[in-house]
């Protein structure tokens, strides 16, 4: 691989070149712009000058081997990864056109705008109810009444309010695994973020529970700005309308799904798709 | 029998043996003391103030003044030592200076507690001019304990995993939030532990308190913090120091009063500790 890879590795301005301008330009404007970022932990660098835009109201797929840093891109976008020992990044993101890494960004502020969903499903251990109003009560909402209202329209969106409706006040560790994160994509809801992050949001649940999310996100897109990271290539066909591929903390190839999965540019793209390798 | 069953019998035997050694001797300590103690513990001797003769003699001032030491100490112990926990765990970073300020909690943990008595001395005693009052020997008995609370409660903190905190950040938390609505409440039971090891300790101690100046006859109950005082291990100690027999079993009974307080205190905590484990988990 080694002395080939740079000519393989296309420059930002690439993505954008003729053979792809047609389909660029079908895509609704970015609401999240990654600018030449790069992310390292400690001397260990995870993302080398990534530069993609994430469109509105689209779902875009982050995929590529494990340790390519799709994780840590997408942890980027919320500056989760400041909470981890070594982290710093360079480069820019852009939420709106304003950049989340200027000196005196508001960090907690981000995190309302851009919400999360986890590779494991982690809700707190108290009541479904509870998991879901916490982020509203953080952010200061008081009103019983209010809470109320969010909460169970956050469970309507997130598909899961039947199923919840007479245990709202039941432990939330209760639920079975896919509820569970159908209950971490409500709680995510209730602050009604822009931007959904979703880490592997289905590694761990069985494939009707899979489905079921599926479903979701495509429901979810028409209101959110979604990022998805996933290891599973049907699931990037898929959910996804974008799907951008990522190989050793580097940007390879960045286009509509359609386009990625049938006539890749990059001959890395290609074997990874069908499945040569990682 | 091949030898890696063999080696694994004899071992689960040797364990087996050391177990039995060790409930065994403090069986027979206990055996002993409630033999020499037991016929002396009464509702007058609990209630009783002390006395020139034995017989008379009671520990009410001593009880009431442990109660109060306990109280006080865990007051001033556990939030400085919580609250240094949760800044070195959750917001102190991982460079040359958390590890210092762990290096020396550590070493501070080992420190004998005589050391204690005489910081306790010039510090509370003297400097801070609270004289020999159970605020002093609470302060002395704080700080003697304060590892011991920072050490386990890091533990505990520790032990709550990265997904919730990233859970509650990723909402839009503030650090502060996560911490005390989800961090906290779920490190619960773990602080709990810590504060029994804690809470025995102090319970226990004599030497701080003889060097800060506990009385030895104390004939009234302290009706304040600033109140002079005695306590149980200091009664035990001055009991068991007198040459007449009667007083002997008067310490022999105090240390079974002090043992069952002990007791008593662990088992409020623990039924506390289960209670926040059950509800955390349910």
């Amino acid at each position: 691989m080694g002395p080939t890879l740079p000519s393989r590795v296309p420059s930002a301005l690439s993505l954008a070149g003729p053979g792809r301008a047609a389909s660029a330009a079908e895509l609704p404007p970015a609401r999240m712009d990654v600018r030449g970022l790069s992310a390292w932990y400690g001397q260990t660098r995870a993302l080398t000058d990534v530069t993609l835009p994430f469109s509105a109201n689209r779902v875009t797929a982050l995929i590529g081997p494990s340790g390519c840093g799709k994780t840590t891109l997408l942890r980027t976008l919320n500056r989760l990864n400041d909470i981890v020992p070594g982290a710093r990044v360079e480069g820019d993101v852009r939420l709106d056109g304003t950049s989340i890494h200027a000196p005196g960004t508001d960090v907690v502020a981000l995190r309302r705008r851009v919400g999360m969903v986890f590779q494991k499903s982690n809700p707190f251990p108290r009541s479904v109810f509870e998991n879901v109003a916490y982020g509203l009560r953080v952010n200061g909402l008081r009103d019983r009444r209010e809470i109320a209202e969010r909460v169970e329209e956050s469970l309507r969106a997130a598909a899961i309010w039947s199923e919840v409706e007479g245990r709202l006040h039941d432990s939330a560790l209760t639920l079975s695994g896919g509820q569970q994160q159908r209950l971490c994509i409500a709680r995510a809801l209730a602050i009604q973020p822009e931007v959904l992050l979703m880490d592997e949001p289905a590694s761990a649940l069985d494939p009707i529970a899979t489905q079921r999310i599926e479903e979701l996100i495509h429901t979810l897109k028409q209101t959110y700005t979604i990022v998805i990271v996933t290891h599973n290539m049907q699931q990037a066909a898929r959910v996804s309308d974008v799907t951008a591929f990522l190989w050793m903390g580097t940007l390879i190839e960045y286009g509509r799904t359609e386009d990625v999965f049938t006539t890749p540019r990059e001959r890395l793209t290609e074997d990874y798709v069908t499945g040569r390798f990682g | 029998m091949t030898s890696a069953r063999f080696a694994d019998r004899a071992f689960h035997l040797l364990g087996l043996t050391v177990l039995v050694l060790a409930l065994g001797m403090l069986g027979a300590l206990l055996v002993d003391v409630a033999r020499d103690g037991l016929g002396r513990v009464s509702w007058s001797f609990l209630t009783g103030y002390p006395s020139r003769r034995a017989s008379a003699s009671g520990l009410l001032p001593a009880l009431a003044g442990s109660l109060w030491l306990v109280g006080l100490t865990a007051l001033m112990a556990v939030p400085v030592g919580v609250g240094a926990a949760i800044g070195l765990e959750e917001y102190g970073g991982r460079g040359r200076l958390a590890r210092l300020a762990e290096v020396n909690i550590a070493n501070l943990a080992g420190v004998p507690s005589v050391v204690y008595g005489l910081l306790g001395l010039g510090v509370f005693v003297q400097v801070l001019r609270w004289d020999r009052s159970l605020l002093a020997g609470a302060g002395t008995l704080a700080l003697l304990i304060l590892p011991i609370v920072i050490i386990t409660s890091r533990e505990a903190l520790r032990g709550v995993p990265a997904s919730v905190r990233e859970a509650s950040l990723a909402l839009g938390a503030t650090k502060w939030q996560t911490v005390w609505h989800q961090v906290l409440p779920m490190a619960l039971p773990g602080l709990l532990t810590g504060l029994i090891l804690a809470v025995s300790r102090a319970l226990g101690e004599t030497a701080p308190l003889i060097v800060i100046g506990a009385l030895s006859y104390v004939p009234f109950v302290p009706d304040g913090p600033r109140s002079p005082f005695t306590a149980l291990p200091i009664q035990i100690y001055t009991w068991v120091s007198r040459p007449r027999e009667g007083f002997r079993a008067n310490a022999a009974a105090t240390i079974l009063v002090l043992l069952a307080v002990l007791l008593v205190i662990n088992g409020l905590a623990i039924v506390a500790r289960d209670r926040a484990a059950r509800r955390r988990s349910a």
